[in-house]
């Protein structure tokens, strides 16, 4: 019996009950539909969330205060409200760390801001002219804060674009006018183009005025809330982060690396982060979709065990004429092989469909990934021989007198 | 002379050899159940010549069924030897049986046995497929055989389910015989099938074993289908009580009705 023979006769028994065949089958396509656009959606998801990670900056290392993870201290004053990075650390860093492009030291706190007639609330970021480079901000109009700016206590300020449209109005130009942060008087010398708000807050609601008026005039101290770091490339991003520390540490006295009272984020380690918890949510979607991919299974050995015992009589024809096991065994397996085989194959053309839909219909992105496709199909083609297996060697094992008189 | 005499018993040991297509000998079935045992074949021994159309005839329960598949290589004997074309099938595994049945045996069964919902041809060339035989010799060996089976050509591409009883065994009877066996068994093939067209299968055996030279055993538990045979062993409880010759043999004219 060669492979051309088994093929038509597994397609012959199945087109004999078409039915049966297409409803056993649609619990395949179902399941494997599932796993398909639930991983897609998944996917789709942390997708979006890694580059809205990137769009913070790339090769980017974060430097802020507060106390490394897993000291023994039994008071903890929280993270990063520590004052213990101060300016004199940033020019430390500037001069000391060889693989850095460009070191944007920040301070960020609250204050009403007022402008003819309206004030809001909202965060001022003082910073210097890497700012922009570092984190991926780019101006739309006038311009950023300057060297210049910085060393001249320029009392200067560049506007987030929610932070004009709450001041000024939505698309007005309110370059050359002035708001008051803390009865202080700030000439807006440019406005921010949009980053968008999802990830890590709304990045479009902040004031960037210079570090050293916001030090001097505002916080009253020469503190860092975070200092962030662009690599020159992704390779170095190790070799940077320990000339961080390792500079931080010699100017903290501090000997111990655990005890450190800063700590230095890697662009990388917040994404991973990120990507573990939509790693558990895909893994969730997947199983769930996985539980019906395993009913279907179920559903084809179901049918291949009643078809067994169906054609008690053809098989006991069959091994009569000189079949031997291996031939009827085959031949069954090949019935459930290619159920779940077609299964499959329409499944991936349902499930891409689905996610497909549900990106268009409903906004999430998502993503069919090669490897979703070829899981679920070795999923499917496990599956076929798994739970064809014992339908098959049932029927291999038949003895053929009494498989001849069975009624 | 005592080199021409050894000469000449070789001779004749291979000429016998040449003639005789089963020997068996001292057959004993025993089926277990339990403590209980049943011996259903009591030492059964007799041969068929090449080309012999034999019938073994007994009433239900005499085992004729189980000597039928002992004869098959369905089955093996408990103890005792089943020479089927000089070669000892009574000790085989399963698969070597298998291969067995599949070049030197065809069946012919009393509910046919036909695939339903495939096709005449289709049902005729199955036992090729499990013999490798190529795809197109296979439809070729299928007409030659439907034709030697009497079965007319407008209904070769028919579904088996749409034919009557006698014709059903007619393609019953060419699937046995697409392989050219050795031996060709027929278990009760006139059972399912009124008289008038039993005597057309019937025709269609002898008719086969007139012109082809096949050799046929026909297991049957009425007189008058045995009576078709050229002999007929006649089996009761176990043992075989008669082996004759069968003198009052009913010849059908019209093979091909």
């Amino acid at each position: 019996m060669n492979i051309t023979d088994l093929f038509e006769e597994t397609v012959s028994a199945l087109t004999v009950n078409k039915m049966r065949s297409g409803l056993t089958m649609l619990g395949i396509i179902i399941g494997i539909a599932s796993v398909i656009a639930m991983i897609s959606i998944g996917q789709g998801a942390q997708g979006s969330i890694e580059s809205s990670i990137q769009s913070i900056g790339s090769n980017l290392i974060l430097v802020m205060p507060g106390f490394a993870r897993g000291v023994g201290t039994q008071i903890s004053t929280g993270r990063g409200s520590a004052q213990t990075l101060t300016q004199e650390d940033a020019d430390a860093l500037q001069k000391e760390v060889t693989g850095a492009k460009a070191i944007a030291p920040e301070t960020s706190r609250r204050y009403q801001v007022t402008a003819r007639g309206t004030n809001t609330n909202t965060q001022i970021t003082g910073t210097n002219e890497s700012y922009p480079e570092v984190r991926n901000v780019e101006v739309d109009t006038g311009s950023f804060i300057t060297d210049q700016n910085v060393q001249q206590l320029s009392k200067v300020a560049v506007l987030g674009p929610t932070t004009r449209d709450d001041l000024f109005g939505v698309g007005t130009s309110p370059i050359g006018e002035s708001i008051r942060i803390n009865n202080i008087n700030f000439k807006v010398i440019g406005v921010t183009k949009s980053k968008g708000g999802t990830g890590f807050g709304n990045q479009d609601d902040v004031i960037y005025i210079p570090i050293s008026v916001a030090q001097k005039f505002l916080a009253g101290n020469n503190g860092v809330s975070t200092i962030s770091v662009e690599a020159t490339s992704q390779n170095d991003m190790v070799q940077v982060q320990s000339q961080i520390t390792n500079v931080l540490l010699k100017r903290h006295n501090i000997g111990d690396p655990a005890q450190a009272d800063f700590q230095v984020l890697n662009q990388q380690d917040i994404i991973a982060t990120a990507s573990s918890v939509t790693n558990i949510f895909t893994i969730l979607l997947a199983s769930v979709a996985g539980i019906s991919l395993v009913v279907g299974g179920i559903g084809i050995m179901n049918m291949m065990l009643t078809t067994v015992t169906e054609r008690t009589r053809e098989i006991g024809l069959r091994k009569a004429i000189g079949a031997t096991k291996k031939d009827i065994s085959w031949q069954f397996l090949a019935e459930s092989f290619m159920l779940t085989f077609l299964g499959g194959a329409v499944g991936i053309i349902l499930g891409w469909l689905i996610s497909f839909g549900v990106s268009k219909l409903a906004g999430i992105p998502t993503k069919v990934s090669l490897l979703s496709i070829v899981l679920a199909f070795g999923v499917s083609a496990v599956i076929g021989i798994i739970f064809g297996y014992y339908p098959a060697r049932r029927a291999a094992k038949l003895n053929p007198i009494e498989a001849l008189r069975y009624e | 002379m005592v080199e021409a005499g050894v000469l000449l018993v070789e001779e004749e040991i291979e000429q016998l050899a040449d003639n005789t297509m089963i020997e068996c000998k001292d057959i004993v079935k025993i089926y277990t159940s339990g403590d209980h045992e049943t011996k259903v074949l009591k030492g059964v021994s007799f041969d068929i010549k090449d080309g012999e159309f034999v019938a073994i005839m007994g009433p239900s329960g005499s085992g004729k069924s189980t000597l039928m598949h002992i004869l098959g290589a369905l089955d093996t004997p408990t103890t005792g030897t089943y020479f089927l074309d000089n070669k000892d099938v009574s000790k085989l595994s399963d698969d070597e049986l298998a291969a067995v049945r599949k070049n030197k045996i065809g069946f012919v069964f009393q509910s046919y046995n036909l695939l339903p919902r495939a096709t005449v041809l289709r049902n005729v060339m199955l036992p090729l497929m499990y013999a490798g035989v190529s795809k197109q010799t296979r439809e070729e060996k299928a007409i030659e055989a439907l034709i030697a089976a009497g079965m007319p050509d407008d209904r070769w591409h028919h579904h088996s389910n749409q034919l009557s009883g006698g014709q059903m065994q007619r393609v019953a009877i060419a699937r046995a015989l697409v392989n050219n066996p050795s031996l060709i068994l027929a278990d009760e093939p006139t059972g399912n099938l009124d008289s008038k067209t039993g005597e057309i299968v019937l025709g269609t055996f002898q008719k086969l074993n007139e012109e082809k030279k096949c050799t046929i055993i026909l297991i049957t538990h009425e007189l008058y289908v045995a009576e078709h045979a050229d002999r007929i062993i006649h089996i009761k409880d176990g043992d075989i009580i008669k082996d004759e010759k069968n003198i009052k043999r009913r010849v059908i004219e019209n093979h091909n009705q």
